[in-house]
């Protein structure tokens, strides 16, 4: 049975297929085009967020505070709520020449309560937990085959190497000769391999993206067939 | 003027410079030609990949389930395929879907998202999900860490309601959910550092048990992490997603685009092999040269 086209859906979909083809032009070389889609999704994207913002932050976390949600009528149990409005308020003062340094106060007390929570945690998360994630969890097991049939306690080995190696590449206080410059050698090896991985993935997003367009202009095409 | 330039050049001269245009010509013909032929490739799924199905596999009917929808519609074509797969799987599997976004431009597309997954639950596996009771959708707040940090207190405190303005209490499926010690795990799909929050303070302050869904420009930063068992899987970009899709038995458009993927990597390291080949008959050219000085 024959389906009926959805104009709506078509009309849409050949804007984005438009607007594919208009950003792709840039490839070729930059063009009226191509100015067109960028400007486009810069200003959709500024309005879009700012919407989403008054409505997802500024007015459940605030508004909806200070004042009743349908009559505007203000409220007066919860007035405490003023204190983050005039913080917030303050570091628009950073556009004043003359009172740039009041807004120093909101961000003073911003910036404490982020530090104040994420030092601790990051210390756990990126450091001790790295360092027990690499020589502590590690199972040097000899008898368990890993990689190309090879133990699983010889990786452990060669990884806990490595790490050294490449910890070794950063240290700057000894020079990098002899033994002590092998090493260092052996670190940007490591870290090349590492590049060389971020890269790889870099390549298969970047790739990602065109296919999923592809992918896109494909299933307008198959609306006329 | 071109021309003469071109005539200065010598062969090697020429193989690494190579206008970027034909490179991009060859390239999407090598992208658009296997996509309308259909070719497809087998993906090998990776143990952090089953990781994460095997985690939403093994959990019984009525848990809760976590996903965040934390990206952009840029990138959306590496996400979108993780999203669909495992929401899916847990609507199809009787979990409970909690679903949100911390991602400021990803709120109507997650909407989109989680309203076609019910649609393909509703048609593929004769289940009709109900809104409020089996999944919701709690919309887009600012501020991802303190997003984060807020529901391990108390889901209600960022979210006093949901994306339609429902209040929380008034939902059957938020009435057993206080904060992370409801949720079986949280599985994160994101292109940005929202990740980093997650692992930090979802895991490393609430150890709730988190799952990454990462674009592929992101994904090599987040291995040590799986290694040090802070996360408990990890899919990365396109292959990640055609993987969760094979193990899920549910191809979709990461599965289609990975044979596809296979053309434009055999391109893109050709042209390195040519680039390499001009660099070094250039280089041995030169010291032949300098030899004869």
């Amino acid at each position: 049975m024959e389906q009926a086209l959805n104009w709506e859906t078509f009309w849409w979909t050949t804007l984005g297929v438009f607007l594919t083809l208009s950003t792709f032009s840039f490839l070729y070389k930059d063009n009226p085009f191509y100015k067109f889609a960028e400007h486009l999704v810069v200003g959709v994207s500024a309005g879009y967020f700012v919407i989403i913002l008054y409505y997802n932050g500024l007015r459940p976390n605030l508004l909806d505070h200070l004042f009743m949600s349908n009559t505007w009528t203000p409220r007066f149990d919860q007035l405490y709520y003023l204190l983050p409005l005039i913080l917030g308020v303050l570091m628009w003062a950073r556009f004043s020449k003359k009172w740039s340094w009041v807004s120093r106060y909101p961000i003073a007390l911003y910036i404490g309560i982020a530090t104040g929570i994420a030092i601790p945690l990051e210390m756990r998360n990126r450091v001790i937990q790295q360092v027990y994630g690499t020589v502590g969890q590690t199972g040097f097991d000899f008898a368990k085959p890993g990689f190309f049939g090879i133990p699983s306690g010889i990786w452990d080995v060669i990884l806990v190497i490595l790490v050294i190696a490449s910890l070794v590449y950063f240290f700057f206080s000894k020079e990098h000769k002899g033994w002590f410059g092998g090493l260092a050698k052996l670190g940007i090896y490591t870290l090349m391999i590492g590049f060389g991985a971020s890269f790889g993935y870099t390549v298969m997003a970047r790739i990602s993206l065109f296919i999923q367009r592809v992918q896109y202009i494909k299933s307008w095409w198959e609306m006329f067939t | 003027m071109t021309n003469e330039t071109d005539k200065k050049l010598t062969f090697n001269e020429r193989l690494m410079s190579i206008d970027r245009r034909w490179v991009f010509l060859v390239l999407a013909i090598f992208v658009v030609v296997p996509l309308i032929l259909g070719f497809s490739v087998k993906p090998v799924v990776s143990d952090e990949v089953r990781a994460i199905y095997d985690f939403v596999e093994n959990l019984e009917p009525g848990q809760n389930l976590l996903v965040a929808i934390d990206y952009d519609p840029n990138a959306l074509a590496e996400l979108h395929p993780m999203a669909f797969a495992i929401m899916e799987q847990a609507l199809a599997k009787r979990l409970k879907l909690v679903t949100l976004t911390l991602s400021q431009n990803g709120a109507g597309m997650a909407e989109q998202a989680v309203k076609a997954v019910v649609d393909s639950v509703k048609m593929y596996h004769g289940y009709t999900p109900e809104y409020g009771k089996d999944y919701v959708f709690l919309g887009y707040r600012p501020y991802f860490a303190l997003v984060i940090l807020g529901m391990g207190q108390n889901f209600r405190i960022p979210f006093p309601k949901d994306y339609y303005s429902t209040p929380l209490d008034s939902m059957p499926i938020m009435a057993k959910i206080q904060n992370y010690d409801q949720i079986a795990g949280v599985i994160d799909i994101t292109g940005s550092n929202v990740a980093d929050a997650w692992i930090a303070y979802g895991n490393g302050r609430y150890g709730v048990k988190v799952a990454l869904g990462l674009t592929g420009v992101s994904a090599s930063d987040y291995y040590p992490f799986y290694q040090s068992k802070q996360i408990i899987g990890l899919m990365g970009g396109m292959k990640g997603a055609a993987e969760y899709e094979f193990l899920c038995k549910n191809p979709g458009p990461a599965t289609e685009a990975m044979g596809v993927q296979t053309f434009a990597h055999i391109v893109i390291i050709g042209f390195i092999v040519i680039g390499n080949i001009g660099y070094f008959l250039d280089k041995r050219e030169k010291a032949k040269r300098k030899k004869e000085m």
